[in-house]
């Protein structure tokens, strides 16, 4: 089965005043359709950046996107428009990611009237199934964002997203400025929809425990490379690279009176600029295991086990 | 019938919120006044006709120069003998249409370039930028003059100078308003599903922008009534005979020491007009204001 999207060698540098920065630098990611891809990183590996180039928010420096079969940079700009309905966006922030001049039945309704799906007496139609598809009441249609809580908001953004029928979501941290009670509600929400609806997610996200309950796969990131790629489960019992072990010994443990001794290994040093950054392994400069080879030359992607890919000289 | 609520929910929304807007503006006394200045200058320029016919303000009375207050002549008569009374009611239109006028022309050039800048930014932005700073460099009485001067002195180019020494403040404000709304994420978010930019900036950055717009355009009036009567005064507005504020306190200043009153109520005027949209813009700013909102 081909992948409903495939993001091969995508590059995206911003032009800075001492060079470029390299917030995505050469990554490759594939996703099934009907499946969940999360990407894990801290803050600045470009993992936001990544999700807004493949929605079109960024232009690519070089790479392509392909989706559906059909590569996004090459095609004509009327396919590109008519793909681009396909793929949409759930933002970080409920709060500013929503009109405040807007009640919630216009905020959905919005990419609907901006396309000119269908009549505005469908619109409206189409606005309420939406609503009750993500669990909104209908008293709320003409409420206004600022009345509402942060839960009830995302749920707008989750509709808004579902508003063109999409194949593919990008979901840019959706549930981290949620509070831990409804983050579960809107992950709930979003796996349902996929089921249902058999969507496909880029889930974007810095939060491991979040990743895990979602993803079939997932990509670590780090400084705008892409580390290690495997399926889920593989990822937290086999972990390759430095750096998703580090990770992955950061996650709390929540007994307290085990006896396990703490193992957190924890990171030393800083990260380093992204602006022109060296060649190599962007994490040598803090992996306890760097060698020469690391900063050698670019490392390659390496499948070490069927589906698990990882980049690190130590896989050799 | 779903048409229907989506009107409705959009009236209560603007019901609710000018409702709160009002209840604020209501508390400060300052501003209240200054409405009711406001309106009563209003109401005086639009039933002007009703409370003295216009040929008063040309009937001339030889016998009758420089006579102060009387009952017949509640502010007196002017040097040729004309009511003062009269042409003070009628030059509340100049003044009030050269204020509102400008404004709006201002605005409207201000939303256009402001947004424009703002939401596109790169160089668009600069371009406009660097021109209006060379206009700012320029004092806005200045400017005004040199504007007269090139094109004669009427009332058409008056509201031309005064437009132009205007328009450079409102593209900077609306500009800056503009940059702080682009920012957010819902911008982007209409980028994500296709908004046009036009849409982008009618449906989304405008309405987030509009609270310091009107407030400024409603001090813009108070300033462009100021800067007209100025231009007046000193001969570049409106010529003598039409009774323009500026242009009575002008003709009067020859009889100061003589007949004070004439200095006196058109000088009110001016200052009341002027004063009273100054109010009510900070009113209106302080009501406006979300971080007041409680």
């Amino acid at each position: 089965m081909s992948p409903l999207l495939e993001i091969r060698n995508l590059k995206k540098y911003f032009e800075v005043r001492n060079g470029y920065l390299h917030a995505v630098d050469g990554v490759n990611l594939s996703i099934e359709e009907g499946k969940t891809l999360g990407v894990v990183g801290e803050s600045g590996c470009g993992k936001t950046t990544l999700g807004r180039t493949v929605i079109g928010l960024e232009t690519p420096t070089s790479g392509g996107i392909i989706f559906n079969g059909i590569n996004l940079m090459t095609c004509s700009q009327k396919k590109r428009r008519e793909l681009r309905k396909e793929m949409q966006m759930i933002f970080q922030d409920p709060y500013s990611s929503l009109n405040p001049r807007m009640s919630v039945q216009e905020l959905i309704a919005e990419p609907l009237l901006v396309n000119r799906v269908c009549s505005s007496r469908a619109v409206y139609e189409k606005t309420a199934d939406l609503m009750d598809m993500v669990g909104l009441a209908q008293r709320l249609a003409s409420a206004y964002p600022h009345e509402l809580d942060g839960g009830r908001r995302q749920r707008i953004g989750v509709a808004r997203a579902l508003a063109q029928n999409p194949k593919f979501i990008v979901c840019d941290e959706p549930v981290s400025a949620l509070d831990v009670s409804i983050q579960a509600q809107i992950l709930n929400l979003l796996m349902d929809l996929q089921e249902a609806q058999g969507l496909t997610y880029l889930f974007i996200t810095h939060d491991l425990s979040v990743v895990r309950h979602i993803s079939d796969d997932i990509a670590v990131m780090y400084l705008g490379k892409c580390a290690e790629l495997c399926p889920s489960k593989l990822l937290f019992k086999d972990p390759r690279h430095p750096y998703t072990r580090a990770l992955l010994s950061s996650i709390p443990v929540p007994k307290s009176s085990s006896r396990r001794k703490p193992r957190t290994n924890i990171i030393r040093g800083e990260v380093v600029s992204p602006i022109n950054p060296k060649p190599g392994c962007r994490f040598a400069p803090r992996c306890p295991h760097a060698t020469e080879a690391c900063t050698a030359g670019d490392i390659p992607l390496k499948e070490v086990a069927p589906g698990h890919y990882v980049a690190c000289v130590l896989e050799d | 019938m779903a048409l229907s609520a989506k009107t409705r929910a959009r009236k209560a929304k603007k019901h609710s919120e000018v409702k709160e807007v009002w209840r604020r503006f209501r508390k400060n006394k300052a501003a209240m006044i200054g409405l009711g200045l406001a309106i009563l200058i209003v109401l005086v320029a639009v039933f002007a006709d009703v409370i003295v016919p216009y040929d008063r303000t040309t009937t001339q009375v030889a016998e009758k120069r420089l006579q102060g207050p009387s009952s017949e002549h509640p502010f007196g008569t002017d040097h040729l003998g004309r009511d003062l009374f009269a042409r003070i009611v009628h030059g509340s239109r100049y003044s009030l249409f050269i204020g509102v006028s400008t404004s709006v022309l201002s605005l409207v050039v201000g939303c256009l370039l402001g947004a424009a800048c703002g939401y596109f930014g790169g160089r668009l932005d600069n371009v406009v930028m660097r021109l209006l700073d060379v206009f700012m460099s320029v004092p806005p009485v200045l400017l005004s003059l040199a504007v007269v001067a090139a094109l004669g002195p009427n009332l058409r180019n008056l509201l031309i100078a005064i437009t132009i020494s205007c328009v450079p403040g409102t593209v900077r404000l609306i500009r800056s308003v503009v940059l702080t709304v682009v920012d957010q994420d819902f911008i982007d978010a209409a980028r994500s599903y296709g908004a046009s930019n036009l849409r982008i900036i009618v449906k989304y950055v405008l309405p987030n922008a509009i609270g310091p717009i009107i407030v400024h355009t409603t001090m813009n009036i108070a300033n462009m009534i100021l800067s007209a009567a100025g231009l007046s005064f000193i001969g570049m507005g409106v010529q003598p005979p039409a009774p323009e504020w500026g242009a009575l306190l002008s003709s009067a200043r020859v009889y100061m020491f003589r007949a004070p009153y004439l200095l006196y109520f058109p000088g009110s005027a001016i200052l009341m007009a002027a004063l009273s949209f100054n109010l009510v813009g900070d009113g209106l700013r302080d009501a406006l204001d979300p971080r007041l909102r409680n």
